[in-house]
């Protein structure tokens, strides 16, 4: 078999077609317009005109997180990668599988400061999982290939493909690669299974254990999902998990506790402290997870499953590591509790613990009077949509964790939010990308009215698309989780945390040919949110909240888990240098 | 609600692991030679706020695919595990091989070491110079630059007796180690 003559842009549509690829989210420039024109020539993969590169890579994300398959983009050299960085570093933080294919300028004008020109390979290097410089056709097809592998096995993360014009150009035969077998790069699917019988045995004798579950589930697929429900139903362990790793665990499961961490629940961060086991399952012990590290449950023996081994040990010490993909090692560990007829020994007592904390109701809020409270707002928008099964994006930032905290989730690939980068601007495009997958789906990005503006222009790309995905701001009129820390740190100084100026948003959405709905009162809540589901286009909910309302339980900066702020009234003073230091 | 006591005010900041001595540790890692892999291993060791004391490459395989790379780095054992999982995480890394914790290996390096002088000092020089057997690769009637190897610490003491006769500049190739015995490592 010989292949066909293509153009190298004709090369990277046949592959990314071959690849299984059925969108791409893109904007076009001077380095990319070869591909463009082979995009306007076929019809087999479908182009998403965003309107800024940043948006594209979270649109991409987006799309991935729900659908499981990787998200494409393509974008134009120089100011079109730089644009694209901030997503590419979010998509690598969060274990996203992309591909950024960008534009270069000319082979023979690389390095000459030529007009679009940046270092994309260099600028991207530390924050991509991989990335390459095509230099000749003839290899672009292997490249292409080669990227989906590394993007989508492993720990997935953004790939970024560097493509010259004139390799765009150029004519190669194109055929399609076989099995990629890379040379060095190898990940490890299956865990040992002599580490997983221990954690077997571990989990049986262990009278206080706990599962701590992360983003490593969903990345493993709907099968690592099913498996933890398993795996908790045989041990009996109580279930929390990090915020990427919401929706792997059903929170109607009595033996939910809810998420871990700064904002987590106080029954989930106790258990957390006062545990004799920990199984961490496809998480990272992230510092926003374990708050202050040697007081990071002081007793507990922990076992930690990872597929990628860097993350053992590196903040926290495990007793035993099991190297390999979450839902395999889950399924070999269901299996070896089976076939060894083990038992659990969790006590009664350490379910009355939990009882107790659980007793404490540190989500509990009181909604009195017109002035909506925020989580009051999250509730009754969960109330109105649960049965639609929807999927939730979130901003960045108090909004984002009081929907963590408000809106329960029971199946994966539901919640799609900033974790590891924490990037402000990641909602809406990320909805875009997951309404384009699933066209059908009630999508909705739970949003600040500052995050919001920070990619507000991806409000044209829906319309464009017909997409119909729902906005619904919690407005304070402050970025809210900054103004929290100036509450909490410096004793209420505000510095730049106001938004002054803000746009009428409804007139804003009505300018994008979006529907616009205000919510200023507590009695127009559940109007508004039904108004909003009614409408089949895309709808943007300026839905006023409490200002000064902030986001609690806390674990403070440099605290660990027992000392977690449940209100508003447990907060003194300021902080010391060294506490402030830490963030 | 039923709120327990406020919390204690957080303590100051520590080192993640105060407990553990910083240890010298010699890499060895296989790389495909590509553009960019020396940026990939350098930008991580700078991203990540690792210690590089030495670092050597070249290309060692018959058709030019393979580069060696010697890591010479300090830091507590935590950190150099790090170091080490770090670097397997590179898709274009073969191998890392931590020397100092696989055994036995030999270690060396070579500097050009440059030194001025007349009279005394130059016959000094020449004399320690052949102490070491550091061989004079250049001469001039006031200078001699001599090429100097062994491991680091021999090189460290040339240089330091070389400072005391007219010592003007001097370049390393930093380490280059291996494995003892037949096999590789």
């Amino acid at each position: 078999m010989s292949g066909r003559d293509l153009t190298g842009a004709e090369i990277l549509l046949e592959a990314l077609s071959d690849l299984g690829v059925e969108v791409i989210f893109g904007y076009p420039g001077g380095a990319v317009l070869p591909i463009y024109d082979a995009l306007h020539k076929q019809r087999r993969i479908r182009h998403v005109l965003v309107r800024h590169e940043q948006g594209a890579v979270h649109a991409a994300e987006g799309y991935a997180r729900a659908s499981g398959k990787p998200g494409v983009v393509l974008v134009t050299s120089g100011p079109g990668a730089t644009n694209a960085v901030t997503g590419i570093t979010d998509a690598l933080m969060d274990s996203i599988p992309v591909v950024v294919i960008t534009g270069q300028v000319a082979t023979h004008l690389i390095g000459t400061d030529a007009f679009q020109e940046c270092d994309t390979v260099g600028i991207t290097r530390h924050c991509s999982k991989h990335n390459y410089l095509v230099k000749e056709t003839a290899r672009l097809a292997e490249v292409v290939h080669e990227a989906f592998h590394i993007a989508t096995t492993g720990r997935p993360g953004p790939v970024v493909i560097d493509l010259p014009k004139d390799v765009q150009v150029a004519r190669a035969r194109y055929q399609r690669p076989g099995t990629i077998m890379h040379r060095s790069y190898r990940p490890r699917i299956k865990g040992d299974l002599a580490a997983i019988s221990a954690a077997a045995e571990m989990l049986a004798s262990a009278e206080r254990p706990i599962l701590y579950t992360g983003g490593g589930i969903i990345n493993s697929g709907p099968m690592a999902s099913q498996k933890l429900r398993e795996l908790a139903g045989l041990t009996g362990a109580p279930v929390t998990s990090t915020l990427m790793g919401l929706g792997a665990f059903p929170a109607s499961s009595p033996q939910w506790l809810g998420m871990l961490g700064m904002h987590g629940t106080y029954e989930a961060n106790m258990a957390m402290n006062q545990c004799d086991l920990m199984v961490c399952l496809g998480a990272r012990f992230d510092d926003r997870v374990t708050g202050r590290l040697d007081g990071f449950s002081p007793r507990s023996a922990k076992i930690h499953v990872d597929i990628d081994p860097s993350s053992f040990n590196k903040t926290v010490r495990v007793d035993l590591a099991i190297e390999g993909d979450v839902g395999h090692v889950l399924d070999d560990l269901v299996k070896v509790w089976k076939s060894r007829g083990l038992r659990p020994s969790v006590s009664e007592e350490w379910w009355n613990r939990i009882r107790g904390w659980r007793a404490v109701r540190c989500l509990a809020y009181e909604q009195k009077g017109p002035e909506i409270e925020p989580q009051h707002a999250i509730a009754r928008l969960r109330e109105a949509v649960a049965h639609l099964d929807p999927i939730i994006t979130t901003e960045v930032g108090q909004h984002q964790m009081w929907a963590a905290q408000h809106f329960p989730f029971e199946k994966p690939n539901r919640w799609l939010t900033s974790g590891g980068l924490g990037t402000m601007g990641y909602g809406l495009p990320a909805a875009i990308g997951a309404q384009v997958a699933f066209p059908n789906k009630l999508v909705i990005d739970i949003a600040g009215e500052a995050s919001i503006l920070m990619n507000i222009q991806e409000m044209s790309t829906a319309v464009q698309y017909r997409l119909p995905v729902k906005v619904f701001v919690l407005n304070n009129e402050y970025m809210g989780m900054v103004r929290q820390w100036q509450d909490l740190t410096y004793e209420g100084r505000h510095a730049e945390s106001y938004t002054a100026a803000l746009p009428d948003f409804v007139t804003l959405a009505e300018a994008f040919g979006w529907k616009g709905i205000r919510i200023d009162t507590e009695d127009q809540l559940d109007a508004g949110i039904a108004e909003m589901l009614a409408h089949p286009g895309p709808v943007f909910v300026d839905c006023r909240v409490k200002k000064h309302a902030n986001c609690f339980p806390m674990i403070p900066s440099g605290a660990a888990h027992s000392e977690m702020i449940l209100s508003q009234a447990d907060v003194s003073g300021e902080l010391d240098a060294s506490a402030e230091a830490l963030v | 609600m039923n709120a327990p006591a406020p919390p204690p005010a957080p303590r100051p900041a520590k080192p993640l692991f105060p407990e553990e001595p910083a240890e010298r540790h010699t890499l060895s890692v296989t790389v495909d030679n590509e553009a960019g892999v020396l940026g990939r291993i350098v930008g991580l060791f700078s991203a990540r706020g690792y210690n590089i004391e030495s670092l050597t490459v070249a290309d060692v395989s018959p058709d030019h695919a393979v580069s060696r790379i010697t890591i010479v780095t300090t830091g507590p054992r935590r950190v150099i595990d790090q170091i080490h999982a770090q670097l397997e995480r590179l898709v274009p890394v073969h191998s890392v091989t931590d020397l100092t914790e696989a055994g036995p290996h030999v270690e060396r390096e070579l500097a050009l070491v440059k030194v001025a002088g007349t009279g005394e000092k130059r016959v000094e020089a020449l004399r320690l110079a052949d102490i070491f057997r550091a061989r004079p690769v250049d001469t001039t009637t006031s200078s001699f630059i001599f090429e100097v190897s062994g491991s680091t610490s021999k090189v460290d003491q040339f240089i330091a007796l070389m400072r005391e006769v007219g010592l003007v500049e001097v370049a390393r190739t930093g380490v280059a180690a291996m494995a003892r015995g037949k096999d590789p490592a």
